[in-house]
């Protein structure tokens, strides 16, 4: 049987991973939180207030407006990143939890699971709070117009579960901690620039529009314009599809990677 | 029809073209301490993994309390206490936060698992570092946290794998004394070891694992003494000196020699072991003592334990 055909052994098990990392959050919600709750602020100043002086769109939209939704969907991205991808390797291999857990009646597909769901507790939390802090700042930078924004804070959770699951396969292949220069240089980084957050892609070529087509954050990012401008139309239906596509056949990879890693 | 603890019959497991376990078959008998002795890469380790169900088998039945490790994992897991060999700790989490996080993981809330994880705290002499943080532990106290954390769900069965290893005497002294008090409570246990004082001093009845394979199966003083006669003797000798002795003493009734690097060890009767003693001309270079399950090992592979 191979780890890539087996049906997915799930239980309450994968609560108690989520639990045991929330248990670790809340003993050190000091120093996790604070930096989180800094970094979004600074950069809406910085690039939507400093940048955004400079920059005219085609569109007439402020840039501050313009950078919203990529700010809603990029931090998460880090967050989901952070824990399933360094926070994992160091879970698996340093600290051996993943090897003490499954000694016990939870399964590796539990593990997992938890650890997907737990990045995309991060990815929801860090969502909802950078909406709230654009939502405050709404009557000076214009940066959510519609209600349907708040739709953003359920959705976010599929785009949790996809970078969540997507870093996580990388740990399970990954061989050594320095390895993860490789993911974030060639996987994160094009796509926190290149994913549509910091420039439109309707003036770019039609080849450069295709390759944007394969990159999972644009998909994120263009759903969310789409419910923070009220322009609902049916292509974000088609990127809903997309990333909870993406979300299902990286979760379907990230499990079969750790079974190969973790079952001897 | 069968209840023992664990049964195997001729398992085996393989790596790729490599075989780990080859066929072997044990039986763990209710509340005894059943230990598996042998040198690194005997196969000790993987046999206990096969038992707690994170290695498959590849070949063979194994079972715990009659569930099959294979269909049954969860039930299995659950039967199980796990000692692993390197503590494996989670240095993210207090000393409490760790007993009470493992205990949720078998599906008990911290207020059911309070008095078990407080009995096991105290009886590991850990209650005083509760609050602590697991990396300010001494390399003795995380081994007896790491046996606490497999006591808190009064598991069926304690696995400990090489429970003593990398501890200095005084901490493993420690852990013994802890492992016989358990023992006396009627918990069934088993460990591997590449220790034979470790095995001799906790285990009922042991294996003698070498290449897979098992060699030999026992009570430790029966094992002693069938394979070792009782008493050792221990000769340092060059080759000049080495090969009339050993022409001599080869023949001699009831007396085994074998020789590892420098030494010659000679098994026999206490009396016939003395009588030869007194042959050898520098008397530092000889050494009379009991056999110990190391003989047996020596006598079975022709090689050392701690190779």
């Amino acid at each position: 049987m191979s780890a890539f055909t087996t049906s997915p052994d799930i239980s309450f098990g994968a609560y108690r991973v989520w639990q045991r990392n929330r248990d670790v959050l809340l003993q050190l919600w000091k120093s996790e939180f604070v930096a989180q709750l800094l970094e979004p602020v600074v950069v809406i100043l910085a690039l939507g207030i400093g940048l955004g002086r400079f920059v005219e769109l085609d569109s007439g939209e402020e840039y501050a407006a313009f950078l919203a939704p990529g700010l809603i969907a990029m931090f998460p991205m880090f967050a989901a990143v952070f824990e399933c991808a360094w926070g994992s390797y160091v879970r698996l291999e340093m600290q051996g939890t993943y090897r003490a857990i499954v000694a016990t009646p939870v399964s590796v597909d539990d593990v997992i699971t938890g650890e997907i769901l737990w990045g995309t507790t991060r990815s929801v939390m860090n969502a909802s709070y950078i909406l709230l802090v654009a939502t405050v700042l709404t009557p000076w930078l214009h940066m959510v117009d519609s209600a349907w924004a708040v739709l953003i804070i359920p959705i976010s959770v599929v785009p949790g579960v996809l970078f969540s699951a997507i870093s996580i396969c990388f740990a399970s292949i990954a061989r050594a901690m320095s390895q993860f220069s490789y993911f974030f240089n060639l996987v994160i980084n094009p796509m926190f620039w290149f994913g549509g957050a910091f420039f439109p892609f309707d003036q770019l070529p039609q080849w450069a529009r295709i390759l944007a087509w394969f990159i999972p954050l644009s998909h994120v990012v263009s759903l969310y314009r789409g419910l923070i401008d009220g322009n609902l139309r049916w292509g974000l239906l088609a990127d809903f599809a997309w990333i909870t596509v993406a979300a299902a056949v990286f979760y379907w990879l990230a499990l079969a990677g750790m079974r190969r890693r973790l079952v001897e | 029809m069968s209840t023992n603890p664990v049964e195997a019959i001729d398992i085996v497991k393989r790596y790729g073209s490599f075989t780990a376990v080859d066929g072997i078959s044990f039986a763990v008998r209710d509340g005894e301490c059943f230990g598996f002795l042998g040198p690194n890469g005997a196969g000790k380790s993987t046999t206990l993994k096969m038992i707690s169900c994170t290695s498959p088998v590849t070949e063979g039945r194994l079972t715990v309390a009659g569930l099959d490790v294979g269909r049954d994992a969860r039930a299995v897991k659950s039967r199980l206490g796990i000692v692993p060999q390197d503590d494996n700790l989670d240095p993210d989490l207090s000393v409490r936060k760790n007993l009470e996080v493992y205990a949720r993981y078998y599906g008990l809330s911290a207020k059911q698992a309070g008095p078990q994880i407080d009995e096991a705290l105290s009886l590991f002499q850990l209650s005083e570092r509760a609050r602590d943080r697991v990396d300010d532990l001494s390399g003795g106290m995380k081994r007896r946290l790491a046996i606490s954390r497999a006591l808190v769900h009064e598991p069926q069965i304690l696995m400990l794998d090489e429970p003593t290893t990398g501890l200095d005497p005084q901490a493993r002294h420690l852990v013994w004394q802890k492992l016989r008090l358990l023992k006396a409570r009627g918990v069934t246990m088993i460990l591997t070891t590449h220790y034979m004082d470790e095995a001799a001093h906790l285990c009922d009845r042991l294996v003698i694992m070498h290449r897979g394979t098992i060699l030999t199966e026992g009570r430790p003083r029966d094992l002693v003494e069938e394979h070792s006669g009782g008493s050792v003797l221990e000769l340092r000798m060059d080759a000049i000196e080495r090969e009339p002795f050993l022409a001599e003493v080869g023949g001699i009734d009831g007396v085994a020699v074998e020789e590892v690097e420098d030494i010659v060890y000679v098994f026999g009767a206490g009396d016939v072991s003395a009588r030869i003693a007194e042959r050898v001309s520098d008397p530092n270079r000889a050494f009379l003592r009991p056999g110990n399950l190391e003989d047996v090992f020596l006598r079975l592979t022709g090689r050392g334990l701690l190779d």
